[in-house]
């Protein structure tokens, strides 16, 4: 298959990989995919008192569009507000990498990792609101 | 013209940029002195081999006609024995169509094996739905089939049973001779596919009792787009033909024959002949060589299907926490194959590792190496620090490997299957 020139830079120059420490209270970790599936993304978001993605780290396993999905929106949430990157859709990461469509479920996965993310650092830091009802 | 058997086996050089070619199971070369025999066959000597009439008919019969002894000799058969087609393909679905409607009155079941190639498989579906019943036998781990359950399968409704030589994926050979010796006790014709066992493996169909053999060319350095099916004649086995015309291969496949590649297909044959055995041994080296240089430097990594029992020209290996697919991007200098779903439409992974027991996530992390007749030692080396180099920065990226240095069993934690 041939990969666009965006997952082709994106897979040999990966924007922020590497790891946040996960018990730091301001360090929201998504873990979505399943190595069954041949894709695990994990996204690591680091949250300013302002409320700011100050930092995102992910690491990937997968084939390179999953990669560059990942990579991708590790460049995207950050400077964003938690609403903000919360908007961020598959169809934008699809879209911006032109992914064929047998490569969708990649970018679907990067925006859930970032849920995911979103969603680990609010129930640590005690701002979501299910958190109460769990 | 280098001489068949010499030791000046002539070497392909690559294009500037091109990646080293190791996926000799997809399809090989043309070996050039294959090419050189068949060039006149294109012009000068453009003869229909089925004219009776004149020089140039009878020529291009004469050249045929030696290039189906060429086939026959390099599987101890009678040159009568071979038919051309156009390919493997082609020769499964005659083998097994034309003999289960020949005798379907008396006949009705058909065995095969679940690691076979598609054209065998789908050939198999497509007879279910005529209402023949087809047994799919499983596999060891190792990717070859007990023969004790082959024996169970078979019943006197068995009009055939077919099983692959050599697998594409795992380079794994079936033990032909032990099959057909079964087949032959039980009255069931026995058909195996040799798409990728012909060249590599000596083949003596009655040695193995081998009754239907399909052939490729281009598996051996042969054209693409010609093969051939043996056929027994003692005792004779009676086919349907799939395609009706001037009776040309008795019969059995009309059309006019392609006389530039049945040259083509014949000189492949003349050449593995001769240099089968020195060749095999000097793949087993590079097949030693690569595993061994992979193992040395990277942990993690496994073997898919039985060493011993293998072609010297494959490797199918799992590198375990990095993805097939990714992995094949990050070898872009390496053309290979990969066992990953990724790489199919299908998003399901290799259906002959899942066939091994090989775990959903270990087929997710394959790649097949295929060795051949131009390949070199230099290749192998390039290979292993391209391989080693991709895999441990694909894994300094991959979350499943921080887990596993962690200690983390990766099969404790619930995912979510998407
Ligand atoms: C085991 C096996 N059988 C059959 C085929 C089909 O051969 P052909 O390309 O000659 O139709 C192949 C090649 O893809 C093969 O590997």
């Amino acid at each position: 298959m041939a990969y666009s020139d965006k997952v082709i830079d994106h897979y040999e120059h990966p924007r922020n990989v590497g790891a946040l420490d996960k018990e730091d209270a301001a360090v929201g970790t998504g873990l979505v995919g399943a190595p069954a599936c041949g894709d695990v993304m994990k996204l690591q978001i680091k949250v300013s008192a302002e409320g700011i993605i100050e930092d995102a780290k992910f690491k990937t396993f997968g084939c390179g569009s999953a990669i560059a999905s990942s990579s991708l929106v590790t460049e995207w949430v950050k400077g964003k507000t938690l609403d903000e990157a919360a908007t961020i859709k598959n169809t934008d990461i699809a879209h911006e990498l032109a992914l064929p469509p047998v490569k969708i479920h990649c970018s679907v996965l990067a925006e859930d990792a970032i849920k995911a993310a979103i969603a680990d650092y609010k129930k640590k830091s005690g701002k979501d609101d299910s958190a109460a009802a769990e | 013209m280098t001489a068949i058997g010499s030791k000046t086996t002539p070497t392909l050089s690559r294009p500037p940029g091109a990646p080293v070619y190791l996926d000799y199971q997809a399809t090989t070369p043309c070996d050039p002195r294959v090419v050189e025999a068949m060039l006149p066959w294109f012009t000068e000597k453009f003869g229909n081999p089925h004219s009776r009439n004149h020089r140039y008919g009878w020529e291009a019969e004469e050249a045929v006609e030696k290039a189906r002894e060429q086939i026959a000799d390099i599987i101890a058969a009678d040159s009568k024995e071979i038919i051309f087609t156009s390919g493997a393909t082609e020769s499964n679905n005659l083998a097994l169509k034309g003999v289960a409607h020949f005798y379907k009155e008396k006949k009705d079941h058909i065995i095969t094996v679940v690691t076979e190639h598609k054209c065998v498989l789908d050939t198999c579906r497509h007879l279910e739905q005529e209402g023949f019943s087809v047994t799919y036998l499983p596999v060891k781990a190792d990717g070859l089939i007990d023969l004790g359950e082959l024996e169970a399968a078979i019943t006197d409704r068995t009009v055939i049973v077919s099983v692959m030589a050599v697998n594409n994926e795992i380079g794994v050979i079936q033990p032909l001779a032990e099959i057909g010796a079964l087949c032959r006790r039980k009255g069931a014709f026995f058909h195996t596919d040799c798409a990728q066992a012909v060249g590599k493996i000596p083949l003596d169909v009655n040695a193995m009792n081998i009754d239907l053999m399909s052939i490729s060319g281009h598996k051996f350095y042969g054209p693409k787009g010609i093969g051939a099916l043996y056929v027994r004649r003692r005792p004779r086995i009676r086919l349907v033909p799939m395609i009706n015309g001037g009776g040309q291969e008795r019969g059995m496949r009309s059309g006019t024959l392609p006389t530039p590649l049945c040259v083509g297909i014949g000189e492949a044959c003349a050449i593995a002949k001769a240099e089968m055995a020195e060749e095999s041994e000097r793949l087993k080296g590079l097949q030693h060589r690569l595993l061994g240089g992979l193992r040395q430097r990277l942990p993690e990594i496994y073997v898919n299907g039985d060493l011993e029992n293998r072609i010297p020209g494959n490797l199918n290996i799992s590198f375990a926490f990095v993805e097939g697919e990714g992995l094949m991007m990050g070898v872009k200098d390496l053309a290979v194959s990969s066992g990953s779903a990724c790489t199919s439409a299908s998003l399901e992974p290799s259906y002959v590792l899942r066939a091994l027991g090989v775990d959903v996530e270990m087929a997710h992390t394959s790649l097949r190496f295929g060795l051949g007749r131009f390949t070199t030692s230099e290749d192998i080396e390039f290979a292993i620090d391209h391989i080693v180099e991709a895999v441990e920065h694909l894994r300094s990226m991959s979350p499943l490997w921080d887990m596993h240095l962690e200690g983390v069993d990766l099969k404790s934690i619930k995912w979510a299957e998407h």
